[in-house]
Formats: structure tokens, C-alpha cells, sequence
């Protein structure tokens, strides 16, 4: 048994919420760099220059790169062979995200109860997702997602009779209802097969994919290009304003399901694609 | 691309009338901030009757909830919200008196009736771009709704805040327009 101290944990949440926030990642950066010489839309180029201009300031001057600083939806794989000393897994997540959005100077968003709607006051509880893994490990990701992108995500049930043809609509119409809100361009999670909640849990965890890197089955790559080439052809582009990238990615992750379920779920994720890990 | 016009706050009648879907604005003078909360607050005060904490009238709501300042600085990132969010509450603040809306994405029918009802338009501001923007705000201070943290009605001065007219009040949609012009 490899031991970690929870305040080890603590830290580097703290650590990975704030750099997140300030320092758009390397993938997406250089995607919107692509998208000044690739759109056609003058209006589409100018949004790409403000967001690379809005970045290099954001990781300059260690401020956040957008306002909405986002739920902390924090993926945590954990070996089996470390024990977590010094506390509860959960409560070093979420004093660390206390500690990383008070001292980051960055919003807190999150409301007590759904309906009552009291602001918690320092932006917990995070979401936490853990899978047990071999090894003596701990690798934590921090994934900030705002709420103008994560409101326009959705999941359908289909029929298995719906097929890929279904799942390309649902996608396409999910793209073109959000329009202009999600803050395009967009990238997007697709999560295809388990139960309801699988199918979301993995459009979620598509989204922590590099962009440009693609599913490592063939067939479901292949599948990522059309859905890509179909998402950018609804004309949405930079900023919902008209051009020809609405997103920069689509990440498609499956899992074998039900012989009479076809579960899809679509997370969209705003161009301020935040993620940050570290392995303890 | 259309030129650029330079517009100061609080709007006239003519200001909101000469615009028209797509031109490029840059703002300056005095704008306030309010989103999901303090929308419903100020609802609530017009539908009974009683005064708002703000004079509204002539003036420009964004709808934003700020990153709290650094030592030192004016305030935090300050990019648009989804205004759609705030459609419930729009028409009778136009009603009342409101020109201008800043924020992105879509508004609903009855928004944009209301807008050519009572001479007002809503711009777009790049969602995201929220480091930048906060660079055209030159001072802000919280006049309303304290309680409501990063929601509170707060008094801003902005200098050349860049703009885009996405609904005018003759019933046009940049959206709209703007996708039309590359679907395939």
C-alpha cells in the first residue's frame, strides 16, 4: 500500500482549478489559431483573434479566461494499491476547489439545493467521478464546465432501429437547437451505448479528449469526421454569428448496452475547453 | 463589414432606431450588470408597481456575473452570459423604459416584439472573451442587490466595449442571417 495524504490532494486540486482556469490548454489553443486562417467569415475570424487575444491574457495575468468559472467536475482514478490517509477522499476534493476558487479569485456558481438556490459561497461540492484502477497511483483531473455550454447538452433514449442515422440527428439537432448559447466553436462530447447515465457520463469524459486526437476504434472515428463535417455544415460558426467551424472537435466514446436500448448523449463544451490533471 | 459607431450611454430612441443587425458598435459611458437573480427581483418590483433600485430608463443592462477582482484591479473576467435566460423577464423591463441589452444568444420572439414595440436592441458581446472585455470596464461599483454576490446590480464604466447589433428594433437577427449565409 502506497499511502497519499488527503492535504497532498488538497493542494493539488486547489492547484489544478485555478491553473485551468487561467491557462487554456495547448490543443485548443493552437485549434483556434487554425481557425483565424480557416474560416471563411470575416466576423468568424475576428471572434477567433479575440479568443486567442483573450487567452494569451488569461495565462499572462493568471485572471480566468472566461467569467463563468464553472462547476468542478473533477474525474479521479484511483490504484488499488493507495491508501488515502489524513481523511475522505471527497472532502480533500472539495477543500481543495474551496481553496482553489477563493484564492484564484475566481466565481463561485454553485447553488446549495436545485430549488431553493442559495449560493454555497465557495463553489462546492465539486462533482466527483472515481474509478478504481490497477496500481499505486493517483491521477486527479479538473474539468471546469460552464453552464451556458453544459445547459444546451441533452440525451435521448433511441431505438436500436434508429441506428447511426439516428444518432447523427440527434447529434446535428442537439448542435443547431443551442445555436449561438454554447459559446461555439464548440467541441463535443457524444457518449453512445451503456444505460442512461453511462451515455452521459462518457459524453462527459469525451470532452477531456486533446482535440484532434481521434477514438482509437476505426469505425467510431470515422465516425467523429462525418459528425464533425455535419456539425460544422449548419453554417452556426464563431460566436453563432455565421461561418463554416461551429465546433473544433467531436469525440465520440461508446459502451456495449441493452439489445433493447440505444442510449446517446450529447455534452457540449464551450471553446474555453478547460481541463488540467496531475498524477500523485 | 459595416463601420464602426461609436455610441455613449444612456441611449435615445434615435440612437436604437439607426442601428441595424450586424453593425459593429464600441459603448462607452455607464451600463449595468444583472443576470438570473437580480432579473427576477427587478420583475417582481415592476409588476407591483414599485420603483426599482436603479433608474432603468435610457440605459443598457449586461448580462454578466463577474469574477471577483484582483487586488488592485477594477474587476474580474467579465464576459456575456446566455441571455436567453433573462427572456421571462425582458419585455417588461423594455416596457419599462430599458434601450439596450449586451449578451449572447438567442432571444425568444417575445423579446424581439417588445424590442420594436419600444425602441430598444440587443448586442452581442463574444461569449468567452471575458479577460478581454474586462479591460474596456474602467470602474465598477455594486449599487443593488449586494447580497446576490457575483449576481448584484453593479454600476459599470465602460470605454469602447465592442459590440456587434445582433437584434435591431426592426425586427432583424444576425443569427439568423448569419447562419443562413453558410449552411449547407
Amino acid at each position: 500500500m502506497r499511502e497519499i495524504h488527503a492535504s497532498t490532494i488538497t493542494d493539488a486540486v486547489a492547484d489544478l482549478c485555478m491553473t485551468a482556469n487561467y491557462a487554456l490548454g495547448d490543443d485548443v489553443y493552437q485549434a483556434l489559431k487554425a481557425g483565424v486562417a480557416d474560416e471563411e467569415s470575416p466576423v468568424g475570424r475576428e471572434v477567433f483573434a479575440q479568443l486567442i487575444e483573450n487567452a494569451d491574457i488569461a495565462r499572462e495575468e493568471r485572471v480566468p479566461m472566461c467569467q463563468d468559472t464553472g462547476f468542478a467536475v473533477v474525474f479521479v482514478e484511483l490504484g488499488q494499491d493507495v491508501q488515502i490517509t489524513g481523511g475522505l477522499l471527497s472532502d480533500a476534493i472539495n477543500a481543495g476547489v474551496a481553496k482553489g476558487y477563493t484564492e484564484g479569485y475566481m466565481r463561485k456558481s454553485i447553488v446549495g439545493h436545485p430549488l431553493d438556490r442559495k449560493n454555497t459561497g465557495n463553489n462546492t461540492p465539486a462533482v466527483i467521478h472515481t474509478e478504481i484502477v490497477p496500481g499505486d497511483k493517483l491521477r486527479i483531473t479538473v474539468a471546469p464546465k460552464g453552464g451556458g455550454s453544459e445547459n444546451m447538452s441533452g440525451v435521448r433514449m433511441l431505438k436500436p432501429s434508429d441506428g447511426v442515422e439516428g444518432v447523427k440527428r440527434f447529434v446535428v439537432e442537439t448542435v443547431k437547437a443551442a445555436g449561438s448559447n454554447p459559446c461555439p466553436p464548440i467541441i463535443v462530447g457524444v457518449g453512445i451505448g451503456g444505460t442512461m447515465e453511462k451515455a452521459a457520463y462518457l459524453a462527459k469524459k469525451a470532452l477531456l479528449r486533446r482535440v484532434g486526437e481521434r477514438n482509437a476504434n476505426p469505425p467510431d472515428a470515422a465516425l467523429e469526421d462525418e459528425l464533425l463535417r455535419l456539425v460544422n455544415d449548419t453554417g452556426i460558426g464563431p460566436a453563432g454569428l455565421g461561418g463554416r467551424i461551429t465546433a473544433l472537435a467531436v469525440n465520440v466514446e461508446t459502451h456495449p448496452c441493452h439489445i433493447a436500448s440505444l442510449p446517446v448523449a450529447v455534452n457540449i463544451q464551450c471553446h474555453a475547453a478547460r481541463h488540467k490533471e496531475v498524477m500523485l | 463589414m459595416s463601420d464602426i459607431t461609436r455610441l455613449h450611454t444612456p441611449l435615445t430612441n434615435e440612437d436604437v432606431t439607426a442601428l441595424r443587425a450586424g453593425d459593429r458598435v464600441l459603448l462607452s459611458g455607464v451600463i449595468y450588470t444583472g443576470r438570473d437573480a437580480a432579473h427576477k427581483r427587478l420583475f417582481e418590483l415592476l409588476q407591483k408597481g414599485k420603483p426599482l433600485p436603479v433608474d432603468l430608463r435610457g440605459q443598457v443592462i449586461y448580462y454578466v456575473g463577474p469574477t471577483p477582482a484582483k487586488p488592485g484591479r477594477v474587476i474580474g473576467s467579465a464576459g456575456p452570459t446566455t441571455s436567453g435566460r433573462m427572456d421571462a423577464y425582458a419585455p417588461a423591463l423594455i416596457a419599462h423604459g430599458l434601450k439596450g441589452m449586451i449578451g449572447k444568444g438567442l432571444r425568444t420572439q417575445a423579446v424581439r416584439d417588445a424590442m420594436m414595440e419600444h425602441k430598444a436592441v440587443y448586442f452581442g458581446a463574444t461569449g468567452g472573451a471575458a479577460a478581454l472585455i474586462s479591460r474596456c470596464i474602467k470602474k465598477a461599483e455594486v449599487v443593488a442587490y449586494d447580497d446576490l454576490g457575483p449576481e448584484a446590480i453593479h454600476r459599470l464604466e465602460v470605454e469602447d466595449f465592442p459590440l456587434i447589433v445582433v437584434d435591431d428594433a426592426h425586427g432583424a437577427d444576425l443569427y439568423s442571417e448569419g447562419v443562413k449565409a453558410y449552411e449547407r
